[in-house]
């Protein structure tokens, strides 16, 4: 599967609260969340983003609070996936459960500037950089989480494991 | 090579002999926690599934504390979803508006965690447990969603980093100071994907209060969990709180720190972090000259009877600067209770601050206290992130209770000492 879009470039230290800040957090209806998506730092995000396209920010994207309103913001604003120098705990968490594309890639993340093309191939792990025609590897998903994958999820691998153990 | 606290306490709830950092392990949970805001997610996640009842309906909490009591409709949908949900699974450890508290300080008050549990939680200042000597982590509603499924979570065992601590805080020093300070040396990734281990001979002079607020703020250096070893003051705070049994997790004496970070408690002054990351910590006295138009006293990190009393000391006798509007949240009914029977709510209304009902309210910016554009808030909290409390133009600065206090009186961020 090949993701294909511009980049929104953000710092360093992204947190959970400009992704989605607290006011809305009385839904959880995707949609909505998309809407509100970053306006704490940028108004222009949520109105102009096009499907497809990544946000590329610096160190600990995510840092703060555990909400899952975070990543369910972002992947219905249509981005197709986040590319950052490091991932807060709680957010890759959430990303992975959520279904969110994330990609840790210090090099990309420098010399990528705002509105270049990028294309991620998750079949072979790369990452180009069609405006500035580079390319970057990027880390596989680790062997237990792609065995999360494979079972549908982790919500239906929990669900086979309570099966083995009590029974339907 | 011997484990640290953390490896011992995941090592035990896999059911394991030894785990080492990196490996990724399904665990046993003792409990797993919700409150009114990542409930809903869990609870809707849980029912696409079809399966009937949770895992165990003695090992999940649900705490409605975030926008409680209800602020708008909405709101009120999603406290009555995760109401009617408690109902038809029979939780027994569901807290109504009344009857409840900012859940990290509930949860332990109440006997419901104990050391040596491991407990998860859709909400990220779970960490707080850790001042138990119990391994406490802050998840998603997803992962809250599985847990009440199996009762287990996945986890990749952390590497532990030690800090020690020596020496004997000084005057208005509290648990609140060393956590900020820890967070201004090592930055707000400093322990990422880490569990931050305290030790040190300092531990002897640091209050059950103080310790929850150390591992509270654990998260706001990225860390995992943050955990203080088993002392004499775990065991006078534990002893006959709960029905459960404690187990009692030593770290070995060879086991294995990605590093060490030592805090000489007594050169330490109070610290102010200014805006927008917990790591823009100074000592007080290089503060400057800030005025502010709002003091917050409460949270998860610091609304605990200590921190009420903390506050009182400094404003007994004394009144609210007429620029400020001081908000105070005992965090739970029963501090609420203790509050009122000691004198201390007294002191705060008396003084000109208003005296509040438990909730999270204004330190997410949810209700209860939202800054306008250009104001600046002192707060207790535990995050002072851009639009945290209110406006995306105003500021929150992170202090203890005692300057919150002392600040309150000042009308700008100032020292218990200058008033005394």
């Amino acid at each position: 599967m090949v993701l294909k879009g511009r980049a929104w470039k953000y710092g360093d230290d992204v947190d959970t609260d400009v992704i989605i800040p607290a006011r809305y957090l009385n839904t959880s209806d995707p949609a909505e969340l998309a809407r509100h998506c970053m306006e704490d730092i940028d108004r222009e995000y949520a109105a102009r983003v096009a499907p497809g396209d990544f946000l590329v920010a610096g160190k600990n994207f995510g840092c703060g609070s555990s909400r899952e309103h975070a990543p369910i913001a972002i992947k219905a604003s249509g981005a197709s996936a986040v590319i950052a120098r490091s991932f807060a705990r709680i957010f890759y968490r959430n990303a992975f459960n959520t279904g969110l594309p994330i990609f840790e890639a210090p090099r990309a993340v420098d010399e990528i500037d705002a509105g270049d093309l990028l294309a991620v191939d998750m079949r072979n792990g790369s990452l180009r950089n069609e405006t500035k025609g580079r390319e970057y590897g990027i880390a596989p998903i680790p062997p237990f989480m792609q065995e999360l994958v494979a079972a549908g999820g982790l919500l239906r691998y929990m669900a086979a494991r309570r099966k083995e153990r009590v029974g339907p | 090579m011997g484990m640290t606290l953390t490896e011992k306490i995941l090592a035990r709830h896999a059911g394991k002999e030894k785990v080492e950092p990196g490996e990724l392990i399904l665990a046993r949970v003792d409990l797993a926690l919700g409150n009114d805001v990542t409930s809903p997610l869990a609870i809707q996640a849980f029912r696409s599934l079809g399966i009937g009842e949770v895992f165990d309906r003695e090992k999940i909490a649900l705490v409605p504390d975030h926008f409680t009591p209800n602020k708008d409709i909405r709101s009120a949908d999603q406290a009555r979803m995760m109401r009617d949900f408690a109902r038809e699974q029979g939780i027994v450890n569901y807290f109504e508006v009344g009857r409840m508290g900012i859940e990290h300080v509930l949860l332990p008050d109440e006997g419901l965690v104990v050391p040596g549990d491991l407990v998860i939680g859709a909400d990220s200042h779970t960490c707080t447990y850790g001042a138990l000597c119990a391994f406490s982590t802050g998840v998603g509603s997803t992962d809250l969603a599985a847990a009440m499924i199996s009762g287990e979570v996945w986890l990749k065992v952390p590497e532990s980093v030690r800090i020690v601590l020596s020496g004997r805080p000084g005057k208005w020093v509290e648990g609140k100071d060393i956590i900020l300070h820890i967070i201004g040396t090592i930055g707000v990734d400093g322990a990422l994907y880490q569990s931050m281990e305290y030790a040190g001979d300092g531990l002897a002079a640091l209050p059950m209060a103080w310790r929850f607020t150390i591992s509270n703020m654990a998260i706001e250096a990225g860390a995992k969990n943050g955990i203080f070893p088993f002392d004499g003051v775990t065991k006078a705070y534990a002893d006959g709180r709960s029905a459960r049994e404690y187990a009692v997790v030593v770290a070995d004496r060879d086991a294995r720190y990605s590093g060490e970070i030592a805090v000489d408690l007594g050169a330490l002054e109070p610290q102010v972090a200014f805006p927008h990351l917990p790591e823009n910590s100074r000592p007080l006295s290089r503060v400057g000259n800030v005025p502010i138009d709002q003091v917050v006293v409460g949270s998860c990190t610091n609304g605990r009877i200590e921190d009420l009393r903390s506050a009182c000391s400094v404003l007994r006798g004394r009144k609210v600067h007429g620029n400020v509007r001081m908000l105070v949240f005992p965090a739970t009914q029963e501090i609420h209770l203790q509050a009122m029977r000691e004198g201390l709510a007294e002191i705060f209304v008396e003084a000109g601050a208003a005296f509040s009902t438990p909730t999270c309210g204004p330190c997410l910016g949810g209700h209860m206290g939202i800054l306008a554009q250009g104001e600046r808030a002192v707060a207790t909290t535990n995050r002072n992130f851009v639009g945290r409390m209110g406006h995306p133009e105003s500021e929150v600065y992170l202090a203890n209770p005692a300057v919150a206090a002392a600040s309150a009186v000042l009308g700008r961020i100032g020292s218990p000492d200058e008033i005394s």
